[in-house]
C-alpha cells in the first residue's frame, strides 16, 4: 500500500469519526496553544525589560554601596557628596558623573496632591541618562550650587497636578516646601517597576536639606563608549574600595543587568514552556487512549481489511498515520490559535507578547513526535490483531 | 513454495489430516479433528452441518485467515505452512474473495470504495481501482449505487456489494460463510444467482457454508460436516461431471 493511500485512508477515518477526532485533538490543541502563548508572553516580557534598560541611556555604570545581587539585603548608604567629587576625579571627566538621592514625598498644587518620587540630582544627569525634556530646561550648576528650590517634573506628575495648564514658572509644594517648576520631562515609561514619569527632580543639595540627611543613594557614571565600560567600572570600584577599606561597593552596567535579567526571564520562559509541554504530553496520552479505544472499536474493520489482504504493516501504518495526523492537525490548529491569541493579548492587554519561531517549530515538532510516540502502541496492537478473532467479534 | 509434483493443474484446496483445536481456558476444544478434502478449480461446493460443527473454522483455514493445528493445507498447490503472515495476506488478496453472513462492509464508506478495498492492498492505482470497482458493482446490478453508503442500503444490496468486493480482484475462489443467512428468501435467491453465475461464467470456484437445504441444493457438491469431521461428501445428480479430470480452469 502506498503512503498516499494510507494518508487518504487515515483522513477518511478521521472524517468519519469527526467528533471523536476533534475531541482527541483538543488536548494537543490546548497544549500547543499554551506553549505558543506562554513563550510569547515570556519573550515579550524579556524584550520589554531589555528595552527599558536600553532606554535609560547608553554605557551607564551605576555605583551603589554594598553588594548587589539577587536576594541581597539593601545596604544603608554611607556615601555623600564628597564621594561624588572623589569619583569625578577618578573618572576624569566631571560632566560624566551624576548623583541620585531618592525619597517618596507628597507633591501639591492647590488642592491637587500626588505622591511622587523625589529625586535629588545635578546638572550632569542629562549627559548620562536619556531623559528628554518636553518643555522648559534642565537644572543648572548654579541651581545645585545655590541650593535653589526649582524642580523638573515627570510627565505624569505634571499632568496630574496641572492638567492642561502650562506648569512652567508655577509653584508646587514638595514635602511642605514651595518649588518653582522649570521643566517637564517627556514620557519615558517605567524601569524595573520604577515609574519614572512619577518622579520630580530637584537639585541634590536641595533634596538633602529637605530630607535632612547628607547621604546619597547612588552615583551614575557614563562611559564614553562600550569599550571603556569595563575598565572604568573596575577603576571606580577599586578607588572606592581603597577609600573605604571596610566597606563594599558595587558597580553594575546595563549589559550586566541585561544579562542577569535576561537569564532570569529566559529561565521563566523555559519553565512556562515546560509546563505547557507537559499539557502537550497529557494530550498525547489522550491520543494514545483514544487510539486504543478506536482499535478495539474497529476490531471488525481491522479483521476485514486483513481478510481482504492487508498486511500487518498496512494496518500498523494506517493507525500510526491516523495518530500522527490527529496530533499534527491538532498542532497546526494550536499554532494558529496560539499566534492569534498572542496577537490578541498584545493588542488588548498591557502584557507584551512576542511570537517566536522556535516555539512554533518546537510545538509543531513535539505534536508530530507525540503522535508517533503515542500512536505506535495502538497501531502495533491493530497490526497484530488475529483476523479470525477480529471477524468473529460481533 | 512447494508446488504439486503432478502434471494435473493444482487443486484449489487440498487438505490432508487437517485439525484445529482451540485452547479455551486450559481446556482444548477440537473444532476440526482430521479433515481430508480436495476442491478443484471451478467447483461449486456447499458445506453443510449443524451449528458448532466446525464449518466456519474450516472456511477460515481454507481462506488462509487461520493456521491449522496439524495437517497439511495446500491452496492452489502451495503449502500454506511455508508462508509467513505477509505472504498469507498476499495469497488472500490475490486468490480468494470472501463473502460473510453479516456483510462486513465499512458502513460509512461509499460502495465504490468498499469494493475497491482489496485492490488498495494490491497496490492498484486509484483510477484503475475505481474503474474495476465500478465494473464489479455493475456486474452485481448496483451500477447505479456507486456513491451510496452501506448504511443507506438494504441487506440484499449490501450483500451484493460484498460479492462485488469479492470478485473485483479476479479471485480463483470465493468463500462465502452463510451468505444468505441474514437475508430473506428473495434476496437470498438473488445472491445465490450471482454466485452461480460467477461460477458458471468465470470459472471461479465457489465454496459456501449454509444451513438451508435449498441453498445447498444449488451447489454441485455437498460436504456434510459433523463434530469436526466430514461425514458425507456427495455430488448432485444435476451437477456437471466432477472436474477432477481437469476440464475446468
Ligand atoms: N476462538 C475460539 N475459541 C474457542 N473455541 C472456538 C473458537 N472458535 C470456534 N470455537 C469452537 O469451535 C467449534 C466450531 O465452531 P465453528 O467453526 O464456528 O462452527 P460452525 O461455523 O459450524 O457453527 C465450536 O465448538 C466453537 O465453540
Ligand atoms: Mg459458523
Amino acid at each position: 500500500m502506498r503512503t498516499a493511500e494510507a494518508l487518504r485512508m487515515a483522513l477518511e477515518a478521521l472524517r468519519v469519526n469527526r467528533l471523536r477526532s476533534t475531541l482527541t485533538m483538543l488536548g494537543v490543541i490546548i497544549g500547543v496553544l499554551a506553549v505558543v502563548i506562554l513563550v510569547a508572553i515570556g519573550t515579550g516580557a524579556k524584550n520589554a525589560v531589555e528595552k527599558e534598560i536600553a532606554g535609560l541611556g547608553s554605557n551607564i555604570i551605576l555605583v551603589v554601596p554594598g553588594q548587589v545581587g539577587l536576594g541581597a539585603a539593601p545596604t544603608q548608604s554611607r556615601l555623600d557628596l564628597t564621594d561624588v567629587a572623589f569619583v569625578r576625579r577618578v573618572v576624569g571627566d566631571p560632566s560624566k558623573v551624576t548623583v541620585a538621592v531618592n525619597s517618596g514625598e507628597p507633591v501639591r498644587v492647590g488642592r491637587n496632591e500626588v505622591f511622587a518620587t523625589l529625586t535629588g540630582t545635578d546638572e550632569n544627569m542629562p549627559n548620562i541618562f536619556d531623559r528628554p525634556l518636553r518643555r522648559g530646561r534642565y537644572m543648572s550648576a548654579t541651581d545645585v550650587e545655590t541650593r535653589r528650590r526649582v524642580t523638573v517634573l515627570g510627565a505624569e506628575v505634571a499632568a496630574k497636578l496641572f492638567g492642561d495648564v502650562d506648569p512652567i514658572g508655577r509653584q508646587v509644594t514638595i514635602a511642605g516646601v514651595r518649588f518653582r517648576v522649570i521643566g517637564i520631562y517627556e514620557t519615558v515609561g517605567s524601569t524595573f517597576g520604577v515609574a519614572r514619569d512619577q518622579e520630580v527632580h530637584v537639585p541634590v543639595t536641595t533634596a538633602q536639606r529637605l530630607i535632612g540627611l547628607p547621604r546619597i543613594n547612588g552615583i551614575a557614571v557614563g562611559a564614553s563608549g562600550p569599550d571603556e565600560i569595563e575598565s572604568l567600572q573596575s577603576r571606580v570600584v577599586a578607588a572606592l574600595d581603597a577609600r573605604y577599606p571596610d566597606e563594599k561597593f558595587s558597580a553594575v552596567t546595563q549589559t550586566q543587568l541585561l544579562g542577569t535579567i535576561g537569564t532570569v526571564l529566559s529561565m521563566l520562559t523555559g519553565v512556562l514552556a515546560a509546563i505547557a509541554g507537559i499539557s502537550l504530553l497529557v494530550g498525547g496520552v489522550g491520543v494514545s487512549n483514544i487510539m486504543l479505544v478506536s482499535v478495539r472499536e474497529r476490531t471488525k474493520e481491522i479483521g476485514l481489511r486483513k481478510a481482504l489482504g492487508a498486511r500487518q504493516r498496512d494496518v500498523l501504518w494506517q493507525f500510526l498515520i491516523e495518530a500522527v495526523l490527529l496530533t499534527t492537525i491538532g498542532g497546526l490548529i494550536g499554532i494558529l490559535l496560539g499566534v492569534g491569541g498572542a496577537l490578541l493579548i498584545q493588542a488588548l492587554s498591557p502584557v507584551p507578547a512576542a511570537i517566536t519561531w522556535w516555539s512554533i517549530a518546537l510545538a509543531f515538532g513535539v505534536s508530530v513526535g507525540v503522535g508517533v510516540f503515542f500512536g505506535v502502541a495502538p497501531a502495533r496492537r491493530a497490526g497484530r490483531l488475529d483476523p479470525v478473532v477480529a471477524l468473529r467479534s460481533e | 513454495m512447494t508446488t504439486e509434483p503432478s502434471a494435473t493443474p493444482p487443486a484449489a484446496f487440498e487438505a490432508i489430516g487437517l485439525t484445529r483445536s482451540y485452547d479455551l481456558e486450559g481446556v482444548s476444544v477440537d473444532a476440526l479433528r482430521g479433515v481430508d478434502l480436495r476442491i478443484e478449480q471451478g467447483e461449486f461446493v456447499a458445506i453443510v452441518g449443524p451449528s458448532g460443527s466446525g464449518k466456519s473454522t474450516l472456511m477460515h483455514l481454507l481462506g488462509c485467515l487461520d493456521r491449522p493445528t496439524s495437517g497439511v493445507l495446500r491452496v492452489g498447490g502451495v503449502d500454506v505452512s511455508t508462508l509467513d503472515d505477509t505472504h498469507l495476506a498476499e495469497l488472500r488478496n490475490q486468490t480468494i474473495g470472501f463473502v460473510f453472513q453479516s456483510f462486513h462492509l465499512l458502513a460509512r464508506t461509499p460502495a465504490l470504495d468498499n469494493v475497491a478495498l482489496p485492490l488498495v492492498y494490491r497496490g492498484v492505482g486509484r483510477s484503475e481501482r475505481r474503474a474495476r470497482a465500478e465494473a464489479a458493482l455493475t456486474a452485481v446490478g448496483l451500477g447505479h449505487r456507486l456513491g451510496h453508503r452501506p448504511s443507506q442500503m438494504s441487506g440484499g444490496e449490501q450483500q451484493r456489494v460484498a460479492i462485488a468486493r469479492a470478485l473485483v480482484g479476479d479471485p480463483q475462489v470465493v468463500l462465502a460463510d452463510e451468505p444468505t443467512g441474514n437475508l430473506d428468501t428473495r434476496n437470498g435467491e438473488e445472491v445465490m444467482n450471482l454466485l452461480e453465475h460467477l461460477n458458471a461464467d468465470s470459472g471461479v470456484a465457489v465454496v459456501l457454508v449454509t444451513h438451508e437445504a435449498d441453498v445447498a441444493g444449488r451447489a454441485h457438491r455437498q460436504i456434510h460436516v459433523r463434530d469436526g469431521l466430514i461425514e458425507l461428501d456427495s455430488r448432485s445428480r444435476t451437477a456437471p461431471a466432477a472436474t477432477t479430470e481437469g476440464d475446468a480452469g
